[in-house]
């Protein structure tokens, strides 16, 4: 790697010089918020600026981890390892580009805008760290710790109910990352390592790898989120500001189902073997399930939170159907679900805004009013619904056709939330925006501003060329997926070659 | 050339779509048509080109989606099936195009409407050029989606709104058995592309897809979760409840749409795929059994209903029931035969009956008409034309078409052909009685319009007028030109030659014209006999069919009531998915997963530490500690471990 400077450190930590730079400003009066939030417009756009460097010196023909850092940090195990290959790439520069956008939505804050600026600031800084940490517990310090600030911002920022909210949020979480921590000290014990590429090509004992696939799918399945421990993610999202729902959806959701790819596939492929149907049983249920409960919710946002849950389904789907095509389009329904969920949440901040109602009802006929903005719903909407030509469409494509070559049975109910989807998409989308502009309270509600604009245009950009040219995800992820589907099937291959020879 | 055809569509979408406002209603019109009637023009030189001339097009754009052995590209493809598509396409929209600039004259949002036509056109195209199945899948999805956006163009009307919804979801409901179709196809053959897929098909006899403990062969299989979306899209029986409602939007959306090309959709793919369904007789016995209920079912609900449009939407309902039958025989070209002769006189009379809606200031109840042909004389002219078509008045398109597919349905050799022949028969005295009926009660006798509508009936603009007469023409002489191409074994060799496949070389093609005088005659003697019957009722003794609907209520209820499939999806499946979802979600959610998840644990803990501690610490710094310990026990423990 013939990189001169420590890029990934640097994309990682710049937003804490931010942060830094913001808690060093003075005063409380207007200039000051003002400050404080170009300093954070300016911090992630410069980080975007710099992420956008690492797809131009990517080489997409290499599987393994590239502009990698490896230094000593704590003793001689734990190691400053950091790196990134083609299944966490895509998700930096998810990161990246989603943290602009949601800081400009966020220009409309005006309680504590410093503190605001500063937790989304940090935010970044952990989750960035989350996807390019190679060492366990680098990896454990930014996952755990990404969920600060997101406490913060929902527990200071958020709705009336809040703190229910929060505390729910931590109920879980706290469940699944005691056992990850557990798991993790298990790993380093009987691998004498923390260092993750080095554990990847390791083989833990058949017995081991249920224990630790377990122990992390706790933590994964809390965050991803799966069925039945999704109940922490509605209520979130409901009392999140706008910003807090885009970047836990398009973002913190991703870490459950970068930690499946990471770890859980080709630390314990027998395990995952194992435990694969139990795993399609979920998925499956998560689908249909939540679509049916997304279809009767009255709240905007619970119903996307709702319709989230079913989306991440197609993750875990795909991803242990084992087969290339469905973790590639795993990662892809990440990447497109961060973009068009993230969208669909700006969209319902667009109107809460105008509005301060998250209520169904309280809208209706807003397309007379509000035509670009009833544009840009309709496309994500579209793109939520899974319509080829969106990026909707490429993820729950590949997932479902993999699924459907390793189990048939789970592919017909999964394909079921093709259906549903678009019940409740729509259903929501007529009650919202189409009729007559019947509400007193709704006669001259403005359009878009150039603001929201901005904000909404790459989004839309994005969901259109993602579904029209797939190419620049599928092509990076790839080699990386290749080279995991190809470990994780062989570690597998001698096991069945064992219990054939015994027939 | 074929990038011509297929984008100029979508470059009159996207410059109607985003300057729409700044270009205003006349040039948007004016533009999308002119991009249409450009494309029309080059179609109609790939028709000849292609067809007649043998000079197939592949042409490949890029890579759409490419992972593990996936490879899906974008792709045009055009052979003789595909240049009949074309050519149905691109001049029922352009004639749509250039009919909506007067018949949307006084709508605020032209430029929208224009836009959606377009982009419906563009999908459309890129439908029938495909060159996979995932394309395909585009393309019909991407056509439902402007369906949608179309039947729901006056949003502020709720049935239209309704409407849309329905007609999307329930095309949903089929596209589920095609995506299921599409990953079967996958899964046993690796590819999605057709030469693949038409090539190893018949490795695949004898391979069977094990599901809930059976065997299933697996081309029926795929053949039939295929043929669910056929069903869906081409509004078949169980699945045609959508088409109907669909009349919500404006009538021009309804001529392209939902008679000329949209929902032919299913018939074309069947064609497609033929080197498919030809090694799966046991679907394509499915296919005609489908096909002929649903030619007679949409005609006797078609019997009583008052809507103009709805009586000609479910006569299209039943007419793509004629086709399918002529899938389901094995006679493909005569299948799209009839759906080339019917693009013109289906649009013809849907752009007609537009005409007398235009008329009577949006008045759609034929009840409250009647008369009309001495205030609208042209408009009536052009609707004698579509309705002679429509019930094979000899000579006239229809004629050679329908005519044709009864006669297939005699000769062919499955299960369930026979029992097709005497439904299309039945059908076809159906659909001359519920024509003529709509005609006499539209048109003929003393007028039932109140004095304020009748005084200001008038007729359409030119710009109407003129596609009417460019669309008669094609209802007239379509069938007699065309004959030879679609239902001789000469059209196979000179013009489809291998983009239909037929397992026995098309011999249903000869078979079809041997069949005996009588079953020549009988869709003839059915459409005199509909008009006579339909003559005694509406002119001669207009108190009959009253007469007749008291004493038979409930037979006429039933027919009234479209057999009552709304109702009957209303209490089995909406009313359902309703309540498990909202119970799920207080029951599941509320009470179950949380009351012993999050909820439960966290009134334990609030009891114990309600002793223990003052909770105003909050959860975070809980969290917070929480974490820190454990990251310090981890680091010592590595630390101490490293060193020791």
């Amino acid at each position: 790697m013939a990189q001169g400077w420590p890029i990934l450190s640097v994309i990682t930590f710049l937003p804490l010089v931010g942060a830094l730079f913001i808690a060093i400003l003075q005063g409380d009066d207007e200039a000051a918020k003002r400050n404080a939030r170009y300093v954070a417009l300016w911090t992630t756009l410069i980080v975007f600026a710099i992420s956008i460097l690492l797809i131009a010196g990517f080489d997409r023909a290499n599987p393994g981890f590239q502009f990698v850092e490896n230094k000593p940090w704590l003793g001689g195990t734990i190691r400053y390892h950091l790196g990134v290959d083609g299944i966490s790439l895509p998700l930096v520069i998810l990161t990246t580009f989603i943290m602009p956008l949601s800081i400009l939505a966020s220009f409309g804050i005006e309680k504590r805008v410093k503190e605001y600026m500063i937790a989304f600031l940090v935010l970044e800084t952990l989750m960035v760290g989350t996807f390019v940490a190679l060492d366990l517990v680098l990896f454990y310090v930014f996952f755990e710790g990404g969920l600060i600030p997101m406490f913060l911002i929902i527990g200071v920022w958020g709705g009336a109910r809040r703190v229910y909210a929060t505390f729910k949020f931590f109920l879980y979480t706290l469940a699944g990352s005691v056992l990850m921590l557990l798991a993790m000290m298990a790993m380093y014990w009987q691998s004498g390592t923390t260092d993750i590429a080095t554990l990847l090509t390791h083989n833990f004992p058949r017995g081991m790898q249920n224990w630790l696939f377990l122990a992390f799918l706790a933590s994964f399945a809390v965050k991803l989120p799966m069925w039945p421990v999704h109940t922490w993610l509605p209520d979130a999202h409901v009392e999140a500001p706008t910003a807090g729902s885009v970047i836990l959806a398009a973002i913190l959701l991703k870490l459950g189902g970068y930690g499946f790819i990471r770890f859980s596939l080709p630390m314990f492929p027998h395990a995952s073997e194992f435990f694969a149907p139990m795993m399609f049983a979920l998925s499956v249920v998560a689908i249909v399930y939540t679509s049916l409960v997304a279809l009767m919710q009255e709240d905007v946002k619970k119903l996307i939170a709702y319709s989230s849950v079913a989306h991440m389904g197609f993750v875990t789907l795909g991803l242990f159907s084992f087969t290339n095509e469905g973790v590639q389009g795993a990662i892809f329904q990440m990447i497109s679900h961060g973009v068009v969920s993230g969208a669909l949440f700006l969209c319902v901040g667009v109107v809460y805004d105008r509005m301060h109602t998250r209520m169904i009802d309280a809208y209706g006929g807003l397309v007379n009013r509000m035509p670009l903005y009833a544009v840009a719903f309709m496309i994500f909407t579209m793109a939520n619904v899974g319509l080829p030509g969106t990026s909707g469409f490429v993820g729950e494509f590949l997932t479902l056709l993999s699924a459907f070559k390793v189990n048939i049975p789970a592919a017909i109910f999964a394909t079921l939330g093709v259906i549903l989807s678009a019940a409740y998409a729509l259903w929501l989308y007529r009650r919202v925006m189409f009729g007559t502009l019947e509400k007193a309270n709704l006669q001259d509600i403005l359009d878009l501003n150039r603001r929201e604009m901005i904000v909404l245009a790459p989004l839309v950009v994005l969901t259109i060329l993602f579904g029209v040219w797939p190419g620049p995800i599928l092509e990076t992820s790839a080699n990386s997926v290749a080279a995991l589907v190809d470990h994780t099937r062989a570690a597998l291959a001698p096991a069945k070659a064992a219990l054939l020879s015994l027939q | 050339m074929i990038q011509a055809i297929v984008f100029l569509p979508l470059l009159g979408f996207l410059i109607a779509g985003i300057f729409g406002r700044l270009i205003g209603a006349r040039v948007a019109g004016l533009l999308t048509s002119t991009l249409l009637v450009i494309a029309a023009l080059l179609s109609w030189y790939v028709f000849f080109n292609t067809g007649f001339g043998g000079h197939e097009i592949r042409l490949r754009l890029f890579t759409w989606i490419a992972a593990g052995g996936l490879s899906v590209d974008w792709a045009l493809r055009v052979d003789g099936l595909v240049a009949v598509m074309l050519v149905v396409v691109n001049s029922v929209s352009a004639l749509v195009h250039i009919y909506s600039i007067g018949y949307m004259e006084e709508d605020p949002h032209q430029p929208r409407f224009f836009a959606y036509l377009s982009l419906f056109t563009f999908a459309m195209l890129m439908l029938v050029t495909a060159d996979n199945l995932v394309q395909l899948f585009f393309g019909w999805e991407g056509v439902g989606l402007a369906s949608y956006l179309l039947i729901g163009f006056w949003y502020h009307k709720p049935e239209a709104n309704a409407a849309a919804i329905k007609a999307f979801i329930v095309n949903r409901i089929g596209d589920f058995g095609f995506a299921l179709g599409i990953f079967a196809v996958y899964a046993l053959i690796g590819s999605v592309a057709y030469d693949t897929i038409f090539a190893e098909a018949k490795t695949l006899a004898g391979k069977t897809i094990p599901l809930f403990g059976h065997n299933f062969d697996a081309l029926t299989v795929i053949c039939l979760l295929l043929f669910v979306g056929a069903m869906g899209k081409s509004a078949q029986f169980l699945l045609h409840t959508w088409l109907p409602d669909a009349m919500e939007g404006p009538t021009p959306v309804s001529a392209l749409i939902h008679a000329a090309t949209m929902v032919t959709a299913g018939v074309f793919m069947v064609a497609r795929l033929s080197p498919l369904f030809e090694l799966a007789p046991t679907a394509l016995t499915v296919v005609t059994f489908v096909g002929a209920l649903t030619a007679f079912f949409a005609a006797t609900v078609g019997l009583v209903q008052n809507d103009i449009k709805r009586i000609v939407a479910y006569s299209t309902c039943s007419q793509l029931g004629y086709m399918f039958v002529a899938m389901g025989v094995g006679a493909y070209s005569v299948g799209m035969f009839h759906l080339f002769t019917h693009a013109a006189f289906k649009a013809l009379l849907f752009l007609g009956s537009g005409s007398v809606i235009h008329a009577m200031h949006h008045e759609q109840d034929i009840r409250k008409m009647g008369g009309l042909a001495k205030h609208i004389p042209f408009t009536y002219a052009m609707m004698l034309i579509g309705t002679l078509a429509l019930t094979g008045f000899p000579f006239t398109a229809g004629f050679y078409s329908k005519d044709a597919v009864i006669e297939a349905a005699f000769a062919g050799h499955n299960s369930m052909a026979q029992f097709a022949f005497w439904m299309t028969v039945i059908a076809a005295g159906l659909t001359s009685f519920y024509s003529w009926r709509l005609m006499f009660l539209t048109f003929h006798g003393k007028t039932r319009a109140d004095h304020h509508t009748i005084e200001h009936v008038h007729e359409s603009p030119k710009v109407m007028l003129a596609t009417l007469v460019i669309l008669a023409t094609g209802a007239i002489v379509l069938g007699f030109a065309f004959k030879g191409v679609f239902t001789s074994e000469d059209g196979i060799t000179g013009f489809f030659r291998d983009s239909i496949f037929s397992a026995n070389g098309h011999k249903i093609l000869e078979e079809l014209h041997q069949v005996p005088l009588w079953v020549k005659l009988a869709p003839l003697v059915m459409m005199i006999g509909g008009f006579l019957v339909a003559y005694q009722f509406y002119i001669r003794k207009p108190e009959l069919p009253k007469a007749l609907a008291e004493q038979q209520p409930l037979l006429y209820q039933f027919l009234l009531n479209k057999w009552y499939f709304d109702e009957i999806y209303d209490f089995l499946f909406v009313r359902p998915a309703m309540w498990i979802g909202r119970t799920l979600w207080k029951r599941g959610d509320g009470f179950v997963i949380d009351g012993f998840g999050p909820d439960g644990v966290s009134a334990r803990v609030l009891d114990v530490t309600r002793n223990v501690v003052r909770l105003q610490t909050g959860y975070l710094y809980h969290y917070a500690f929480v974490m820190l310990i454990g990251v310090a026990a981890l680091i010592t423990w590595f630390l101490v471990r490293g060193a020791g």
